[in-house]
């Protein structure tokens, strides 16, 4: 009966690029007019949504590999497409114009928005779609608890939804605030007692929540305000070495208040692609940590202890610090076989991908391989380091992860890190005082010879000295990342 | 459908989302969170179908404007950053 469907799911299964959405649509076409003579419309809107479903699944499957991730990002989208398209025809729709207006402004919106991020500022635009999202869910709910009376597991989802999804929303905007550097946001926030009255506001949300299972609907307006305040209390406190955690939990918020907004609504693919993104959000959340090695209660409740006792930093650089110059460095590479260059945030804040992906295409000319070594937290929210390369065309394949690069340093002649600081103390293993004690680094200090390119001596985030600087086969190269880099690819030209 | 059968989805859905994720490498992390949270904004399903009243109307209208910003903005923006990753040669 329904074999069209699944020879198009067997194929997609296959590989995302041998689909079309012509093939797509044809078979929605096709099942649709079978199921109608069968059952009648609700099941043919429910078989659109498990088709959208599927293709979400097979959509972020696509995103395994870079090859087919453009595939499977189109997939979500014509899965995107199918659901929207299902509730239109659904005959369901309470007003025409209110629906297309909306569409078409907030459509605009997004092409807008989409077009003129840089990609430094992606952090920002996820934390703000994040947010969206979050609020569209809150919106949802509320319409749904003025329609109708929802009552205990339908009460409860709508006051979960109004709970996450307001956090969410809040949370986000402030989370988008500090990242954008707004002058409201230079320091954290903070007053006396704030973590007692964020659980009050936790308490008794969710204590609203629950009475809402009586079906009477008024407890969620407080409940959506109280949330909204929890939302900027818990994010406000959190410094921006953090940001890449706290996106990534704002975005497995995003999903779950999606996926209370399916409860809510009895819909099937609001729960199941609210559930994927969910778990989506909790994953990388957990990477971000651990490749901080820090737990998510000490991320948002916590502040960085300044544990121990904090070296000295004259003592740590005195006398010891050896400090080279372009040129120098330009002859050093030549004739080097290897070379592992360390990108931090501070290549990103010197706007100097460019200029890196220039050194690197002067050193593969000379026949060096050449290869990124990228720190889970390098950038301001998981992966941003890979996607600010890739815009300098740096071909995705030399981007090497933290555990594939790290027993190869010792086969590399020259390691050059750039804006990068904590994420190579090696401190975080040597002193278990340290704040970053237990953090996985790059073990650049194993390569034959390291080239710290930054400013000054200043420290990282963690605010403490980094010996790695002081150590006999390492060389400081200060200057802008920019400049520095344009000086040495200068060097070599001339050699 | 009942609790029980949406709770069944919910749980299933959250086991394959974890199955696939972790096969996702860090080198896609950023596109994976905006394409991700494209997908999240399927609340648009639910705002279309949002009413009744003028402020089930208004609340309505101004999910679908969220949404559809977060649907629309989420593909392209990843579809932006996946275009940029290439291959070697």
């Amino acid at each position: 009966m329904f074999d069209n469907v699944i020879d198009f799911l067997l194929l997609a299964q296959a590989g995302p690029e041998l689909v079309s959405a012509d093939g797509l649509s044809e078979v929605v076409e096709q099942t649709a007019g079978q199921l109608t003579e069968i059952t009648g419309s609700t099941a043919k809107a429910n078989l659109g949504y498990l088709v959208a479903a599927v293709l979400f699944i097979l959509g972020i499957k696509g995103m395994t590999h870079p090859r087919t991730a453009v595939r499977g990002n189109q997939l979500g989208a014509i899965g995107m497409l199918l659901a929207v398209f299902v509730v239109l025809v659904s005959g369901q729709v309470v007003s025409w114009p209110v629906a297309i207006l909306g569409m078409i402004v907030g459509g605009a919106g997004g092409v807008w928005l989409s077009r003129v991020v840089q990609m430094t500022q992606m952090p920002q635009l996820v934390a703000l779609f994040n947010g969206f999202g979050g609020i569209a869910s809150v919106l949802v709910a509320a319409a749904e608890v003025l329609r109708t009376s929802n009552h205990g597991a339908a009460g409860l989802a709508a006051g979960l939804t109004g709970l996450i999804g307001s956090v969410t929303f809040s949370g986000s905007l402030i989370a988008a605030g500090k990242l954008q550097e707004l002058p409201q946001f230079k320091k954290p926030w903070n007053f006396g007692g704030q973590q007692i009255a964020n659980a009050g506001l936790v308490v008794l949300s969710v204590y609203l929540a629950f009475e809402m299972t009586d079906g009477s609907g008024w407890e969620f307006f407080p409940l959506v305000l109280l949330s909204l305040a929890l939302g900027v209390f818990l994010v406000t406190p959190i410094g921006g070495a953090d940001m890449p955690v706290v996106i990534a939990l704002l975005n497995s918020y995003s999903g779950l208040a999606a996926a209370a907004a399916g409860f809510v609504i009895n819909n099937n693919v609001l729960i199941i692609a609210g559930s994927l993104v969910g778990a989506s959000g909790l994953i990388l959340t957990n990477i971000m940590c651990k490749a901080m090695n820090r737990s998510i209660a000490n991320v948002l409740f916590g502040k960085m202890e300044a544990g121990g006792v904090i070296a000295d930093a004259d003592e740590v650089y005195a006398g010891k610090v050896k400090s080279t110059s372009a040129d120098e460095v330009a002859m050093m590479l030549d004739g080097v076989q290897r070379v592992v260059i360390v990108p931090g945030y501070g290549l990103a804040v010197a706007q100097a991908q460019h200029a890196v992906r220039e050194l690197a295409n002067l050193l593969e000319a000379n026949g060096v391989t050449v290869e990124y070594g990228i720190h889970p937290v390098a950038g301001r929210m998981p992966g941003h380091m890979n996607v600010l390369l890739a815009e300098a065309d740096v071909p995705y394949d030399q981007l090497k992860e933290m555990d594939v690069i790290n027993p190869t340093f010792a086969q590399c002649d020259v390691a050059i890190v750039i804006g990068a600081n904590d994420v190579v103390n090696p401190v975080a293993d040597t002193d278990p005082s340290s704040p970053i004690a237990g953090m996985p680094i790059l073990n650049v200090s194993e390569a034959q010879t390291v080239v710290v390119i930054k400013r000054s001596l200043s420290p990282g985030f963690a605010g403490i000295p980094n010996p790695l600087f002081a150590a006999d086969n390492c060389l400081m190269l200060f200057g802008d990342g920019k400049q520095v880099l344009v000086d040495l690819v200068a060097a070599l030209k001339e050699n | 459908m009942d609790i029980i059968t949406a709770l069944t989805i919910f749980v299933l859905a959250v086991f394959i989302g974890f199955e696939i994720i972790t096969k996702v490498p860090p080198t896609l992390h950023t596109p994976l969170m905006s394409g991700s949270n494209a997908i999240s904004g399927i609340t648009l399903v639910g705002a279309l179908l949002c009413g009744g009243g003028f402020w089930g109307g208004l609340f309505g209208f101004l999910a679908i404007i969220f949404a559809t910003l977060n649907v629309v903005g989420g593909f392209l923006v990843t579809h932006r950053m996946l275009a940029m990753f290439k291959k070697k040669g």
